[in-house]
Parts: C-alpha cells; sequence; structure tokens
C-alpha cells in the first residue's frame, strides 16, 4: 500500500551514509530515553511495556476504512507517546519496528536507523510536543486530551513524512528533486494523518471512558471529572483534521508551484523525444538542484531547512517537555 | 460464517521446523552474521551488477540449504512490493540524461536506482526472512540477550512476543462479535466503533499485563527472566556465521577496486 512508503523502507532505500547517521541518532535517543524511562519503567513493569508493544504490533493490523475499497492503518507513534509517556512510547514502538525488520522483513535491517527515526522517535517526541503546546491552549478536560490527541497524531504522521523527505535530500537513492519527493511525501500522509488523528483520538476517548488512569498524557486531569464527561463524537475530529489538512496542504502546495510534477515532465520529454537534458547527473541529490534551476534551489534548501528546523525544535521540545515531569504514569 | 481459524498473522508461521546447518547454527552468530551481510549489501554501489549476483547467489545458496521452500520465502517478500512499485516509478519521475526504451523515455540515472533499490531490497528483506524462518523466537530473544542488548528491551520484546498471539485473538474475537452485529464499515465517518474497541483492546492488554506482573511476582520474579537453555555458543560458529558476509565483501571490494 503506497501510504506505507515513508515507513519501513526497505535495505537500499537511502545512502549508507544516512543510514548510519540516523542509525547514531536513533541508538542515541534511545538510549536516553531508556536512561529517563528507568524510573518510569523500572524493571518490574517490563511486562505492561511488552504487552503494549504487542498491542501496537496488533494495532498496526486494524485495518479502518478510508473510502470504499480501500483502508489504512494506525501508525501508533503518538498515541503510544501520548498513552504511555514519550519515553516508554518511543522505546516500545522502536521494539515493534526492530521486531518487524528482523522477523517480519517488514522493513530493511540496515534502514533500521531511518525507520526508527520516523516510525518511533520523531512521530513519539513529536507528537509528544506538539500534544502538550496543543494542550495549552486547550481547557483542561477530556476533550481537550482528546482533540489535542487527535491534532498532534494527525501532525506526527505528516512530521514523519517531513523527516524521511529531509533524510530523502541527504542521501537519495534515486536522482528525484526533493520536491517532487517533499510533495508527493508530505501531500499523501495529511490524508493519512487525518485517519491516524480521528483514530488515535477516538482510541484515547475511549481509554478515557474506563481507566482514565492510564492516559499518561491526560495525568494531570482531575480524574473524578473525566469520569463525568461523555466522550466527543467524530465528527469534531473529523472537522479537526480537515483543518490541519487544509493548513498543511496550503503551506505545502506554496512550495510545490513552481516545480513541474515528475509525470508532467516525462510527457514533456516524450513529446521532444530525446531532447537531452542539459546535465549529467552526480549521485548527490544536491546537483539535480542544479538541473532544476536557482530558484527551486533556494526554494528547495529553505523548505528543507524550515522543516528540519521545525522538527529539531518538535523533538526537542517533546524530550525537554517529558523529562520536566518524571513522575510517570506507569510507576504508579 | 464458520471462519474461526483462517489466517494466523502472528509469528507462529514465520519459523519452518528443519534440522539445516542453517537451523543448528547458535542464534547469536547467526543474527550478527545477517546484520553484516545485510550491510554488506547495503553498501555496495547499485552499478556493481555482477556483484549483485553474487549476492543473489549467497542468498539462494542460504535459502537451498536451510531448505525453505521458495514458495514460502517468496510468500513472505511480499512485504517489499510497494517499494517495488515506487522502484518502477522512479526511472519516469527521475532527472538526469533520458534513454529511450520501447519508446519511453526513461531516466537512465533513475533505472540505475530502481536496479539498486530492488536488488538491495529483495536481498535484504530475503536474507532475513532465511533468519527468521530458521531461528524460533525464544532463540532470537536469547541472541538478543547474548548480545549484551539492555535486558528492558529483551524483556519487552518477550512480553511482546508471549502476548501477540493473545492480543490478535482478542482483536479477532471482538472483530467478530463486531461482525456479527452487522459492523460493516465503508468510510472514514464509521471508523466510531473500530476505534473504541481498539481503545477498549488497550485497556484490556494494559489490565492483563498488570496481572500478569502481580501473577509473575507471586512466583517470585525479580525482575529477570531465568534463561532455562543450556545450549553455548562454540567461538567456531561466530566464523561460521560471518562466511557470507565476509565473502560477500570481498567480492564487492575487488569489484570496486577493478
Amino acid at each position: 500500500m503506497t501510504p506505507l512508503l515513508a515507513m519501513h523502507a526497505p535495505d537500499g532505500f537511502l545512502e549508507p551514509a544516512v543510514a548510519a547517521v540516523t542509525a547514531v541518532i536513533s541508538v542515541v535517543i534511545l538510549a536516553v530515553s531508556l536512561r529517563a524511562a528507568r524510573t518510569e519503567l523500572g524493571d518490574r513493569q517490563v511486562p505492561l511495556a511488552g504487552i503494549t508493544a504487542a498491542f501496537v504490533f496488533a494495532a498496526q493490523m486494524f485495518n479502518f476504512p478510508v473510502a470504499s475499497g480501500t483502508s489504512g492503518h494506525l501508525l501508533g507513534g503518538a498515541l503510544a507517546a501520548i498513552l504511555l509517556g514519550p519515553h516508554v512510547g518511543t522505546i516500545v514502538v522502536s521494539v515493534v519496528v526492530v521486531v518487524q525488520a528482523l522477523l517480519f522483513a517488514d522493513g530493511g535491517i540496515s534502514a533500521l536507523g531511518y525507520n526508527v527515526l520516523n516510525m518511533a522517535i520523531v512521530p513519539a517526541f513529536g507528537g509528544w510536543a506538539l500534544y502538550r503546546l496543543i494542550r495549552r491552549v486547550l481547557p483542561a478536560t477530556s476533550s481537550g486530551v482528546i482533540a489535542a490527541t487527535g491534532l498532534a497524531a494527525a501532525a506526527s504522521v505528516v512530521l514523519s513524512s517531513m523527516a524521511f523527505s529531509i533524510e530523502w535530500l541527504f542521501g537519495a537513492s534515486a536522482p528525484v528533486p526533493f520536491d517532487t519527493v517533499f510533495t508527493a511525501m508530505v501531500g499523501v500522509h495529511v490524508l493519512i494523518g487525518i485517519g491516524e488523528g480521528v483514530l488515535s483520538a477516538l482510541m484515547v476517548s475511549a481509554v478515557l471512558a474506563t481507566r482514565p488512569d492510564l492516559v499518561t498524557g491526560a495525568a494531570d486531569l482531575d480524574l473524578e471529572a473525566v469520569a463525568d464527561r461523555r466522550p466527543v463524537g467524530a465528527r469534531a475530529f473529523l472537522i479537526g483534521g480537515a483543518l490541519v489538512a487544509v493548513f498543511f496542504a496550503a503551506v505545502v502546495s506554496q512550495f510545490a508551484v513552481d516545480d513541474p510534477d515528475g509525470l508532467e515532465r516525462v510527457a514533456i520529454d516524450e513529446g521532444f523525444e530525446s531532447s537531452a537534458q542539459e546535465h549529467a547527473i552526480a549521485d548527490s541529490i544536491f546537483a539535480d538542484y542544479a538541473t532544476s534551476g536557482i530558484g527551486n534551489e533556494s526554494v528547495s534548501l529553505a523548505v528543507a531547512g524550515l522543516a528540519g528546523v521545525a522538527l529539531c525544535l518538535l523533538v526537542g521540545y517533546g524530550i525537554v517537555a517529558a523529562t520536566r515531569r518524571p513522575t510517570g504514569r506507569l510507576a504508579s | 460464517m464458520a471462519g474461526g481459524h483462517q489466517h494466523a498473522p502472528g509469528h507462529a508461521h514465520l519459523h519452518v521446523p528443519g534440522d539445516s546447518g542453517v537451523h543448528r547454527l547458535s542464534p547469536a552468530p547467526k543474527l550478527v552474521g545477517l546484520v553484516a551481510f545485510v550491510v554488506v549489501v547495503a553498501l555496495t554501489p547499485r552499478r556493481e551488477i555482477v556483484v549483485f549476483a553474487v549476492f543473489a547467489a549467497i542468498v539462494a545458496a542460504t535459502v537451498a540449504m536451510a531448505r525453505v521452500p521458495v514458495r514460502t520465502v517468496f510468500a513472505r517478500l511480499v512485504v517489499i512490493v510497494p517499494f517495488l512499485l515506487f522502484a518502477a516509478l522512479v526511472p519516469f519521475v527521475a532527472d538526469g540524461d533520458q534513454v529511450v526504451v520501447f519508446g519511453l523515455s526513461l531516466s537512465e540515472e533513475g533505472l540505475w536506482a530502481a536496479f539498486g533499490v530492488v536488488a538491495k531490497s529483495t536481498i535484504g528483506a530475503t536474507a532475513s526472512i532465511v533468519f527468521a524462518a530458521t531461528t524460533p523466537v525464544p532463540d532470537v530473544i536469547r541472541a538478543l540477550s547474548e548480545l549484551r542488548v539492555p535486558a528492558v528491551i529483551v524483556g519487552i520484546v518477550a512480553f511482546m512476543f508471549r502476548y501477540l498471539d493473545v492480543i490478535i485473538d482478542q482483536l479477532r474475537r471482538m472483530r467478530q462479535a463486531m461482525v456479527a452485529r452487522c459492523h460493516d464499515p465503508r468510510w472514514l465517518w464509521q471508523v466510531g466503533p473500530i476505534a473504541s474497541s481498539a481503545g477498549t483492546l488497550f485497556v484490556r492488554s494494559y489490565e492483563r499485563g498488570e496481572r500478569v506482573h502481580q501473577a509473575m511476582l507471586a512466583r517470585g520474579f525479580d525482575g529477570h527472566l531465568p534463561d532455562l537453555d543450556e545450549r553455548t555458543t562454540r567461538p567456531s560458529e561466530w566464523f561460521v556465521a560471518v562466511v557470507p558476509a565476509v565473502v560477500a565483501a570481498a567480492v564487492a571490494t575487488m569489484a570496486v577496486a577493478t
């Protein structure tokens, strides 16, 4: 299924240098999470984390309808962070990703560096950061928690596709321009993000209705007050998700306008058959920008730079927001 | 509708029992050998067609040695199909010198990239399929702890596998109950019941975890899983396990150097 493109990338999808660098980043962040989670997790709560990992694994098999005939499934990074806290959430989703690669051949082993980064670390910490930020704006009620979950989960999928696009900029295995990849990836993932947001929000609302003490992200709520409230319906989240989608689509399309679409370009090339392209291509993706023109180059770099800065800020904020509150739910 | 046991998407189907040399190899060296081989494949420049042919031969040889049915291998390779489709698109959207193939103008560099992705992902995935098919899950967990993976992670992996099938069964029962009550969603806005059952599944999983933990404490669990396996890894096995990776690296180095 195409929506999984950014996810579970196989061996050789990005250049070895990117695989190595992302592997180092992932291992470092996982080590930090492991250390931070030690207080929450201890060795006594390992069964809980393990069974939750099995749950995430199973949840990824939960197909939900998108439109007649097509279906998607949960990715669960942001959801795990909101339910379990970002550290434990990251560890749990990373374990799932690694096991999928090792035993199910789902995602390459040499690609684990960027797969763990894109599918566990970025959605968990980025989603957690957004969740904390959105919670500040919204009232401290269960509706606020649910709405924030939906928005953060939706955005986390888009963040994940942005992370992949940025990695593509540095280590593409094919000379497909960054703009094309970025537009396609982020565009597709905005749609997936809507599903992810709706599903995550509804799930959190279901958990809040029965065991509100299990939602780490709602630890600040008065549990008595939560128990009285009725869960919010799907319609509100569809509207919220659509708003996020429109926002992202508006932002992304800004950058997409001046670049002809890849297939469009093939059509042009076919029209003027075998008209030689102006440049030979080096392996580096930066060489591609030279063929696309200077204006494009600066735009691409600006997009990449901005997206990269935003990602780093969010993931960093997520880590800081996570460490600020060391008493997690799991330890209770 | 008598579909009680259509298919088991857990991990039970992964292991293909056997007594080949690949099966008998200790899990820790096998895992290291697998990772080393896949890394060599990923590092090889994509234009070395001959080298990739050698890699494919090495993988095919291990499949034959392990006596894993070829049909099983192909059935599990289905997971990489979306990426093969992507690879097929690359020559159309990529930049660079265009070559005309069957009247279509394709990017030469894109064709090479597509070849690289297809070759590397197929070889890498096949290698891990052979590993999964010849290594039972308890052995994988033992390999992780032998390779000094933090005990918390090993524990999470162990419990995940122990309860994966339990939870998937629970999922299936819940879904069956929903279908029995005329649940047939087609559009995203009908997602409500699925999401709330997923939420319920989380609560049930979590509560099961709490019960399991208490039961383990009652039986003297001190935070460490005992290793009941007495087999030890012989030093020679480490050398045997890295043979494919070393051969691959040697061939690749020779090809690149010339």
